[in-house]
């Protein structure tokens, strides 16, 4: 391992401040002011709650309730098949109406199955404060399960569940980086949670340190978040936490990525398919942090998160706290409604978000923002013309690939060679489209080249199965028609008698019938009560003896 | 003169000895070439192709019986793949064995079955499960699409149907075409 002996030292370094930075990377408009300077509204309890069972990376849940059950406040709603699964709670108590497939959000707009509580409005559930836990008396294993079973996943977007990332680890973690560098123009909503929540911030953090054991901790924010860290610092201060530092990092999009992050505090970089795990790294973000402490403090699973609801087709953007599952249309109400000459409504930021045709879709753990764009503010793309090499895509990728190339490859279906030049590095940050000339929809090729690979991946798996199955049903066939020939060929030995059965047979036959004969000899030589007899019965026996004799005699003459 | 042969004629033995040895010691286990090629067939093991499966196709191809272009379900990218492996020229797929078409499973209609048990005979990679007048049902899972269950089934209660897109195996549409392409072929 290339980390042992200065490593330690490496983080001690990187929190006195000494900055990396990585490659490309775009200089965007941060549309931040008014949702970053509102406070957080409540959105209030929704009629209707839709709760999709999967909302995150993992194996399908299983649903644990169904229609007509009444449910409470932070019921479990499904249970985790395995480690790499969270489960789903209801976000308030009312009855389950149905549980039946329903749109989610997803750039396909499929369908998927979800859990539709109708709310009762009572909002009632387990008692919050009542049995705080003391993280510290806590195994860190013990930890780790209680935010699995919180439900708790990144909150950052990409939603890999929080558990793995903090136990799921084979060696020492150097590093504990937590993400407040929210680089995505629009979003607002980790910044104006360390504005407001702070100090559950900051206890999160302390909660996750417990369980990850870090040898140092670090708070990574943007130079312009200048409330956010005041808040933060400020909460440091109040909890007289010294082994937290904050560090500043300059606004540059995509830093809040997780490898752009870690490179740029530490000039480190995570290995092609790895995890910052490899490299003794654990980075997470605020929103997840506040989650881990409403689930060790409050005991309280992840059923509500902050949302930024914004853009210029929105009548009063700022950000909301919501139920999961609680409709975009709610939201938007909750925020004024859209304004008239409202375009496209985006589930995400601007650059990595996607764009949805209906807003009867939930909330689900990883929607950080809900952008309704006008015409001005977000022109229709323009009609890609042919690429002309000029090169900008590969200045610009933060991920240092080339994207041209990648482009060409995906292009072309030629998918191994895709792969070949890393197109599963590509964090589809949406740089190289954005600078590009020819206003080629880069991202969606790299995307669409992606979801192929898988499928075919997956396909060639299902072939390798199939195979297997029809292998061993052709062996089970060849075995059964073996069996079935042995059987048959000894059935006819048998009868045709060739093989010295035959006398075994009849050898057994006359043993029995031996046996049987004896048995009777026996009988009648042997009568019975002639003990103790008198001289006249004797005479008597002895006449019929004789009688019986020369008859026998008589009779075989 | 002698010196000189002798010399180059031991050379020659011990040289010839190393690389016979290196030979034999270090070979190379290589792919049969009919692996390779059951390797890029679908495995719908459906008899489209007129051989009892893929694996007799496999074998029938490489002992240059059969054409590189008679597996439907593989559609055009298995035929590249096989010129491609095989160094032939790709041509179109023969119609004689039927049109390429995205994969689809076969469900049972439960209310509908006799428990004959005629289809799970049928089935190649046994993705039926029942027993002699009991209800039978299809894993999908397992279903390769292949049919061979629907001509022998007495009361018509087996159909096709396409694979459901999912959040999971949806496929973002490819931006030059447009045309959305999707595993169960649901533009």
């Amino acid at each position: 391992m290339t980390h042992s002996g200065n490593s330690f030292k490496r983080s001690r370094e990187v929190s006195f401040g000494k900055l990396h930075s990585f490659h490309g990377g775009l200089q965007l408009p941060g549309h931040r002011e008014i949702t970053a300077n509102t406070p957080i509204g409540n959105a209030g309890i929704p009629p209707l709650l839709t709760i999709p069972l999967q909302q995150h990376i993992g194996d399908p849940a299983k649903c644990l309730v169904k229609a007509g059950d009444n449910v409470y406040k932070g019921q479990e709603l499904t249970k985790a098949p395995g480690p790499f699964s969270v489960p789903v709670h209801a976000s308030s108590s009312g009855t389950v109406i149905a549980v039946e497939e329903r749109l989610v959000p997803h750039p396909s707009g499929v369908k998927e199955n979800c859990v539709v509580i109708e709310t009762d409005g009572h909002d009632s559930g387990p008692d919050e404060q009542q049995n705080a836990l003391d993280y510290l008396q806590l195994e860190p294993a013990r930890l780790c399960e209680l935010i699995q079973q919180a439900g708790i996943v990144g909150m950052g977007g990409a939603g890999f569940p929080t558990r793995i990332k903090l136990c799921n680890r084979k060696q020492n973690i150097e590093l504990l980086l937590i993400n407040a560098a929210e680089c995505e123009p629009y979003i607002s909503c980790d910044n104006r949670l360390l504005q407001e929540r702070a100090a559950e911030v900051v206890e999160g953090i302390r909660i996750m340190r417990h369980g990850v054991q870090p040898d140092a901790c670090i708070i990574a924010i943007e130079d312009n978040m200048h409330a956010a860290e005041q808040a933060l610092r400020t909460a440091l201060e109040s909890a007289s936490e010294s082994g937290i530092t904050i560090t500043r990092i300059p606004e540059i999009y995509p830093s809040g990525g997780e490898r752009q992050l870690i490179k740029i505090l530490t000039g480190r970089e995570v290995p092609s398919e790895g995890f910052p795990a490899d490299i003794g790294i654990v980075c997470q973000n605020v929103g997840t942090a506040a989650a881990v402490y409403n689930a060790i403090a409050r005991q309280q699973p992840l059923i509500s998160r902050i949302v930024t609801v914004t853009g210029e087709g929105i009548a009063r953007p700022q950000n909301l706290e919501c139920r999961l599952g609680t409709p975009v249309s709610h939201l938007v109400a909750a925020a004024g409604g859209y304004t008239k000459d409202v375009e496209r409504l985006l589930i995400g930021g601007p650059m990595m978000g996607y764009a949805v045709q209906s807003d009867n879709i939930p909330v689900i753990k990883t929607t950080n923002c809900v952008l309704a764009v006008t015409r001005e503010e977000m022109p229709a793309p323009l009609e890609a013309l042919p690429c002309i090499r000029c090169g900008k895509c590969t200045d610009v990728c933060p991920a240092d690939l080339l994207p041209q190339q990648l482009y060409w490859y995906a292009r072309s279906n030629n998918y191994d060679a895709a792969q070949d030049y890393n197109l599963f590095d590509c964090i589809e940050c949406g740089c190289c489209a954005y600078v590009c000339p020819s206003h080629i929809p880069l991202v969606q090729y790299y995307r669409h080249a992606k979801t192929e690979i898988w499928t075919q991946e997956s396909q060639k798996q299902a072939a390798d199965i199939a195979r297997r199955r029809h292998e061993s049903r052709l062996a089970r066939l060849e075995r059964i028609k073996q069996e079935r020939a042995e059987r048959m060929a000894k059935k006819k030995r048998v009868l045709a008698g060739d093989d010295g059965s035959k006398d075994a047979k009849q050898s057994a036959i006359q043993a029995a019938l031996d046996r049987v004969k004896h048995k009777k000899q026996q009988a009648s030589n042997t009568p019975k009560n002639i003990d103790n007899l008198t001289a006249a019965q004797q005479k008597k026996i002895d006449e019929a003896d004789t009688r019986r004799r020369q008859k026998q005699s008589g009779n075989n003459n | 003169m002698l010196t000189a042969l002798i010399t180059f004629g031991l050379l020659a033995a011990v040289i010839g000895l190393i690389l016979g040895y290196t030979a034999i010691r270090f070979r190379v286990e290589s792919d049969p070439i009919v692996d390779q090629i059951d390797k890029l067939l679908p495995q719908t093991q459906c008899g489209q192709c007129t051989y009892p499966g893929c694996r007799p196709y496999a074998e029938a191809i490489a002992a240059d019986e059969a054409d590189i272009n008679q597996c439907p379900p593989g559609g055009e990218s298995t035929i590249l793949a096989l010129a491609d492996l095989l160094g032939k020229d790709p041509k179109p797929l023969n119609p004689e064995h039927g049109a390429h078409s995205e994969k689809t499973v076969v469900v049972i209609d439960e209310q509908v079955c006799i428990g004959c048990t005629l289809c799970i005979q049928a089935c190649p990679v046994d993705a039926i499960l029942g027993a002699a007048k009991q209800m039978h049902t299809v894993i999908s899972s397992e279903c390769t699409g292949c049919d061979l269950c629907i001509p022998p089934c007495p009361v018509e209660c087996i159909h096709i149907v396409p694979i459901k897109t999912t959040a999971r195996n949806w496929i973002w549409p490819k931006p030059d075409t447009g045309a959305k392409k999707t595993v169960a072929g649901q533009a």
